[in-house]
């Protein structure tokens, strides 16, 4: 479904070039578990960036559902991005000043989606990650765990294909994580393609399939070596968030 | 997205931050109410004179004795000729053209008034039957001048209400001797009350016949002569006639001068006009300032919200759409704010009206429209530039805040 080939990345910082991705070829299938892994600066984010269409390749091609969508212009990426891409975000992302429920449905407002159809999406949603009675509390009203719940609610509210996770347990304390990241797996058993961007191995390591990153270049998938084998010390290289 | 969603959602950010919206709006208010109230002032003025003007009668045409040039002083006047008088006969002349209706010559002078003790000076109006129907004016009580020969100098008068009631208090007038001047009249009516007209006060007024006052004041010459044509249309053919045949009667001398109250209204109108679309523009620059003031607050508003537009960017939201969605929050800023505007501006010229209950304060329907207007088109002109900043942020840096 989703497929990377010799995409890359690089930034203009000052006057140098700082490369983000380099080279990745990547392919997932729906269903897919994957977990991204790898220290800060690997190129991670800007990975999992590239796959929700916010951000496009310096170099390579991006296919998904067999279509070239690096080929797109903003408003057809947006239009993909609607039907197909789900965000979770480490800091939730909620509006502040909407409630739960309208959180939940904003995607489906955005896509015209008929009043009548987005009520009854919404309560369901509402139901599915209890929080019919946080419906109409706002954001800063709930807990950690609740607004991150809300936040997969929306995600999910457009039945996307791919759903991305960037570090969507960072904010939270070990057990709601827990609770939260099995919410998210939940999804990959109806066919959802679940990407997880974390730093955390132990995190990383439920995934069916874990994908070492880095300096740019994916360096295993699995515990496998795929790439050439990393410095010895990039694990510990210091490099500036590149998101 | 539909529009609904649009608004509902422009309206749910705009209530996020309600001190700031408010103020807004009180912006945008003022703007629009000055508009309102300034116009309204000055279409009453219009209205006022308009009226004052139209009161004196309709489809008049006045003639006036001696040519008006606008070269400043003729040459008649450095050698002591005075512009040759407008007689009876003249008026009577004037009769011929066919378009004429009524005519009232008018002799204007001063007289002092006496009953027993009392006495005064008042204005004294020597004119026909006719004034009555050409001027419009009211009988209260009695009759008016009788109608019959213009030469003929009948020892009557008609009082104005004020008079009256200074002369006669509650008692009879009608039918009671007065003296004016030199010669004793007889009161065979009295006007209605009728106000103010054009500085003339109608209710201070003693009327007698043209030839009357022509004794009384040992003249024979006539003030003005108002002529009332048989129809709007009519006016040209009144004027063309009036100046034909004052033209003959004075040995081929055009020293007369007609106009028509309509070139007078009109030209009052005009000046008026002009004067209140200058003080509606004047108002109208606040309306630009409240633009300038929308466009600053969606500026702020845009990088305040750096944030959700990523969000809105990463939730499937083109451009386009980001876009309207600060359209509709500065449109909705705007109309509002002249909606609250006009009910200012209306409750302003209202009190206007209860101060002033002279003068027929109310907004021209151009005025209300063009400020409404103006303020929806600041303000959705003047969020062009933070919409298109909003739909143009990248949505990485935007979700990162920064």
């Amino acid at each position: 479904m989703i497929e990377l080939s010799q995409v890359s990345r690089s930034f203009t910082v000052g006057d140098q070039q700082v490369a983000a991705l380099r080279g990745i070829d990547l392919s997932i299938a729906a269903g897919d578990y994957v977990s991204i892994m790898g220290p800060s600066g690997s190129g991670k984010s800007t990975l999992l960036n590239m796959i929700g269409l916010l951000d496009r390749p310096s170099s390579g091609t991006y296919k998904l559902d067999g279509g070239n969508v690096t080929a797109l212009d903003d408003v057809q990426q947006a239009r993909v991005r609607s039907e197909k891409i789900g965000f979770v975000f480490q800091s939730f992302h909620l509006v502040p000043r909407l409630t739960a429920a309208m959180n939940i449905e904003l995607p489906l407002i955005l896509a015209g989606i008929p009043p009548a159809e987005r009520k009854t999406r919404v309560v369901k949603l509402l139901e599915n990650y209890g929080l019919t009675d946080r419906a109409d509390h706002r954001p800063d009203q709930l807990s950690g765990g609740q607004r991150q719940r809300v936040a997969i609610a929306r995600a999910t509210s457009m039945h996307p294909a791919v759903l991305l996770a960037d570090e969507p347990t960072g904010n939270l304390d070990q057990a709601t994580g827990k609770e939260v990241l099995h919410l998210l797996e939940q999804l990959v058993e109806q066919n959802v393609a679940l990407i997880l961007v974390t730093h955390d191995p132990v995190l990383g390591g439920r995934a069916a399939r874990q994908i070492n990153m880095v300096d740019g270049q994916i360096v295993s998938e699995t515990g496998r070596a795929v790439g050439r084998v990393p410095p010895a010390d990039a694990e510990r290289r210091v490099e500036p968030d590149l998101r | 997205m539909r529009l609904i969603d649009v608004a509902q959602f422009a309206a749910c950010s705009l209530r996020g931050s309600p001190t700031r919206t408010l103020l807004m709006m009180l912006a945008m208010s003022i703007g629009v109410a000055s508009v309102v109230v300034l116009t309204a002032l000055g279409e009453g003025a219009r209205r006022y004179v308009v009226d004052q003007f139209s009161s004196l009668g309709t489809n008049l045409v006045i003639v006036l004795p001696g040519r008006t040039e606008t070269a400043g002083i003729g040459p008649g006047m450095l050698i002591g000729q005075v512009p040759r008088e407008i007689s009876l006969d003249d008026v009577q002349a004037l009769l011929r053209s066919p378009g004429v209706k009524r005519i009232a010559p008018l002799t204007v002078g001063s007289a002092t008034l006496s009953r027993d003790a009392l006495n005064r000076e008042v204005v004294v109006l020597g004119s026909t039957s006719e004034l009555l129907e050409v001027r419009h004016m009211e009988l209260g009580l009695g009759k008016f001048l009788p109608p019959g020969d213009i030469h003929e100098s009948a020892s009557v008068c008609v009082l104005g209400n004020q008079i009256k009631r200074e002369f006669f208090g509650n008692e009879q007038a009608v039918g009671a001797w007065v003296r004016l001047g030199d010669r004793r009249f007889r009161v065979i009516g009295v006007l209605a009350s009728q106000g103010e007209s054009m500085g003339m006060r109608t209710d201070e007024l003693v009327i007698v016949p043209i030839a009357s006052a022509h004794q009384l004041f040992n003249t024979s010459g006539v003030f003005r002569i108002l002529i009332e044509a048989k129809s709007r249309d009519g006016i040209e053919q009144v004027m063309h006639d009036a100046e034909e045949i004052m033209f003959q009667r004075h040995n081929g001398e055009k020293d007369v001068t007609v106009i028509t109250q309509d070139a007078v209204i009109a030209t009052f109108d005009r000046i008026l006009t002009a004067l209140t679309m200058a003080v509606g523009g004047i108002a109208a620059i606040s309306l630009a300032v409240a633009g300038v003031l929308i466009m600053n607050v969606m500026l702020i508003a845009v990088a305040q919200r750096v944030k959700e537009i990523g969000l809105l960017k990463a939730l499937g939201a083109p451009p386009v759409q980001i876009r309207r969605l600060f359209f509709a929050e500065a449109a909705l800023l705007s109309g509002i704010g002249s909606m609250a505007g006009l009910l200012l501006g209306y409750a302003g010229s209202t009190i206007i009206g209860q101060i002033y209950p002279a003068l027929p304060v109310s907004p021209p329907w151009w005025a209300v429209l063009a400020a409404c207007a103006t303020a929806l088109g600041t303000g959705i002109l003047f969020s062009v530039w933070p919409a298109r900043r909003a739909a143009r942020l990248d949505p990485v840096a935007a979700l990162a805040g920064r």
